[in-house]
């Protein structure tokens, strides 16, 4: 340190290249920090520490009963993720996912709802194909909005979340609230066919995880090919990119979108026809919201997103458990996932950048 | 008392958290910031202002505190984006979630609990004026709000500071190249567009519906986003979107008082719905928004 006033002032300078080391460090750290910073908070609130950390970090992963809840949560939390990826990507940003996901859950619900007499192996199929489609729809009304109208997608995908969620309360409280359900605002519960296959016995973990592993493959793949559609393009072998650009952003943002949409109707549709076993108020607990988090915290990658969707929902069941035994209000897994995406971002800038110690003056020393 | 009267009385009072948002995002964006915290901002400074005004402190002080810790936070942001070159979206999304999490932390014990909002004031003569009367009785903060207005439009229309601000967002570089120092005056900007949501998120649970939630916001601080765009950076229109807004909250109170038979979950979403279609107008007038947009909007600074 520099013993004259504001001598030496630290200053950003871009790397030549990112290391990857950096890099591959930056979220582990954030995540260790994050975790200190909470602790700080909650002691300071006069919970005890050891309690909180052994109910957020460790029980999760005692034993599989425990962890296949950890892995269920992971299920639409991956989905998402990879979806909004694929946008964010491109910048283009589609917070939106919560709407999505809720529309997915109303589509697929629409089944069950309307044929609770039905049986069948089509049953859950046909709910996760119309979730699906429900979530593009969705979707597809803020590219619309976007490519048409020119308005800005972070608002009026998110616009479309608020409108989601009174779609999904006029429901539960009117034509599809259960008859029989002492007026809670629920509909009936599902019939055995419309609940998705369990994948591994005697856990609660089923087929929609599967969808959301086969989604980060793919998302994997097209991540390596369009990284050689675009060292072709910078390459100048594609001589007519330029009058080709305008068509192909709009084409990206239609594209970027209603897979973002689908992937998050899916995981709605599969949380209906999975833990919940029905349509209810609270099909949601933030997933659209945390997936951002996810989606960011694995670096915008599809393989750094399953390790990120993993962390995500170990907090989440870890907060869970927290607020039983610890007595820690759920809002602090809130503060919690804020908190480390606003570390992470600290992180990353040092993956992008190094500190130059620069004097500001001539006469200083240093 | 007619629903026009009902919506007329009521349309400031309802704007007001909307108005004071919005302008402290538009001095921030003017100067190149895009701040996508505004609900975790108001959020935090509602959940403040009640606990202040709960515990007795009034509503002058409840006022400062929300506006202190609102500015700080919104300096957590400034820190991230503008000392270490961080995505503006990303940092944004995530103070929200920040923001909402800690005032529903710090709020938990005091939601159900009730406080007394500030009584009115009238201005002799013009609030006796038949149907728009109740236009011209509204509470101090209503009065201050609107003189807040005032005087940020004078500072984009005449003031050195509002030009400062101006180049800042439109040409960074050029306006480093003069003298000014861009960090610091973004930092500046974002915390005063803190203060102010927290100002907006103070009024919002003490006087407008003198109560604490957890998610009593409701998507206002993204509408008060919304509507610096619908008022195309300018803070006459946007002035009047924030009453348009005011208007369209109450318009589900005039419906139902009036037994119009429309689902209230339809008439909740109506300022959400007609933020979409605005939006949709607006935006889709592509030379409108170059023209009074700020240039520099979102990007990092970098020497």
């Amino acid at each position: 340190m520099s013993s004259s006033f504001s001598a030496v002032l630290p200053t950003l300078v871009r790397r030549e290249r990112a290391s990857l080391t950096a890099k591959l460090l930056a979220p582990p750290i954030a995540l260790v920090l994050t975790i200190a910073l909470n602790l700080g908070l909650y002691i300071a609130m006069g919970r005890n520490p050891a309690a909180v950390i052994y109910a957020m970090l460790i029980e999760p992963f005692v034993s599989w009963a425990s962890f296949s809840e950890v892995l269920l949560k992971t299920g639409p939390l991956l989905l998402i993720a990879q979806g909004l990826a694929i946008g964010f990507r491109t910048k283009i940003f589609n917070i939106g996912a919560e709407g999505q996901f809720i529309l997915g859950a109303i589509f697929a619900s629409a089944i069950p709802i309307w044929m609770p007499q039905a049986t069948g192996q089509w049953i859950w199929p046909a709910m996760l194909l119309l979730g699906t489609l429900g979530g593009a729809l969705w979707a597809s009304l803020t590219a619309f909005w976007r490519v048409r109208l020119n308005a800005n997608e972070i608002l009026v995908s998110l616009m479309l979340s608020f409108v989601a969620a009174q779609l999904l309360n006029y429901l539960l409280l009117g034509p599809w609230k259960d008859p029989n359900g002492f007026n809670f605002p629920q509909s009936v519960m599902f019939q055995y066919d419309a609940m998705v296959p369990i994948l591994f016995e005697g856990t609660r973990v089923n087929v929609s995880f599967v969808f959301a592993l086969a989604l980060s493959i793919a998302a994997w793949i097209f991540m390596q090919k369009s990284f050689a559609g675009y060292k072709l393009q910078v390459g100048g072998l594609a001589p007519r990119a330029a009058s080709y650009a305008g068509f192909k952003e709009s084409w990206a943002i239609w594209l970027s979108l209603i897979i973002g949409g689908a992937a998050a109707g899916l995981a709605g549709a599969a949380e209906v026809a999975g833990p919940l076993g029905q349509l209810q108020r609270s099909i949601s607990t933030g997933y659209g919201y945390a997936a951002i988090i996810v989606a960011y915290l694995g670096g915008l990658n599809p393989i750094g997103i399953v390790i990120s969707s993993i962390v995500m929902a170990a907090l989440y069941i870890g907060g869970d458990n927290a607020m039983v035994s610890a007595n820690l209000p759920i809002a602090a897994v809130r503060v919690f996932q804020g908190s480390l995406l606003l570390i992470y971002l600290i992180a990353m800038a040092f993956v992008r950048y190094r500190i130059v110690w620069r004097p500001t003056s001539a006469r200083s020393t240093s | 008392m007619s629903a026009v009267e009902f919506i007329l009385a009521g349309m400031l009072a309802a704007a007001t958290p909307f108005l004071l948002a919005a302008l402290g995002e538009l001095v921030a964006e003017r100067a190149g910031v895009l701040n996508l915290g505004v609900e975790g901002l108001m959020a935090l400074g509602a959940a403040i202002a009640f606990i202040v005004v709960y515990h007795g402190g009034g509503h002058f002080l409840a006022f400062l505190a929300a506006g202190l810790g609102s500015a700080l936070l919104s300096m957590i942001f400034a820190g991230i984006i503008l000392g270490f070159n961080a995505n503006q979206v990303a940092a944004g999304l995530a103070l929200g979630i920040f923001g909402q999490g800690l005032s529903a932390l710090v709020g938990k014990s005091y939601e159900s609990l009730t406080i007394t909002t500030l009584p009115k004031i009238a201005i002799p003569g013009l609030s006796d004026i038949p149907v728009i009367g109740g236009l011209f009785n509204q509470d101090i903060v209503v009065w201050i709000s609107l003189v807040v207005t005032i005087a940020i439009w004078a500072l984009f229309a005449y003031g050195k500071v509002g030009l400062v601000l101006r180049a800042v967002g439109e040409n960074p570089k050029a306006a480093h190249a003069i003298g000014y120092p861009i960090i610091a005056i973004r930092f500046a900007a974002v915390a005063f567009g803190g203060m102010i949501a927290g100002f907006a998120g103070a009024y919002a649970s003490t006087i407008y519906t003198p109560l604490w939630a957890d998610g009593m916001i409701a998507g206002r601080g993204w509408i008060a986003i919304a509507l610096v765009v619908f008022g195309t950076w300018l803070t006459g229109r946007i002035f009047l979107g924030a009453c348009l807004f005011g208007a369209v909250s109450l318009m589900g109170l005039a419906a139902q008082a009036t037994g119009f038979a429309v689902p209230s979950q339809l008439l909740a979403c109506l300022p959400y719905l007609v933020t979409i279609i605005v939006l949709g107008i607006i935006s889709a007038d592509r030379r409108l928004l170059k023209l009074n947009g700020v240039a520099s909007l979102g990007e990092p600074f970098e020497r």
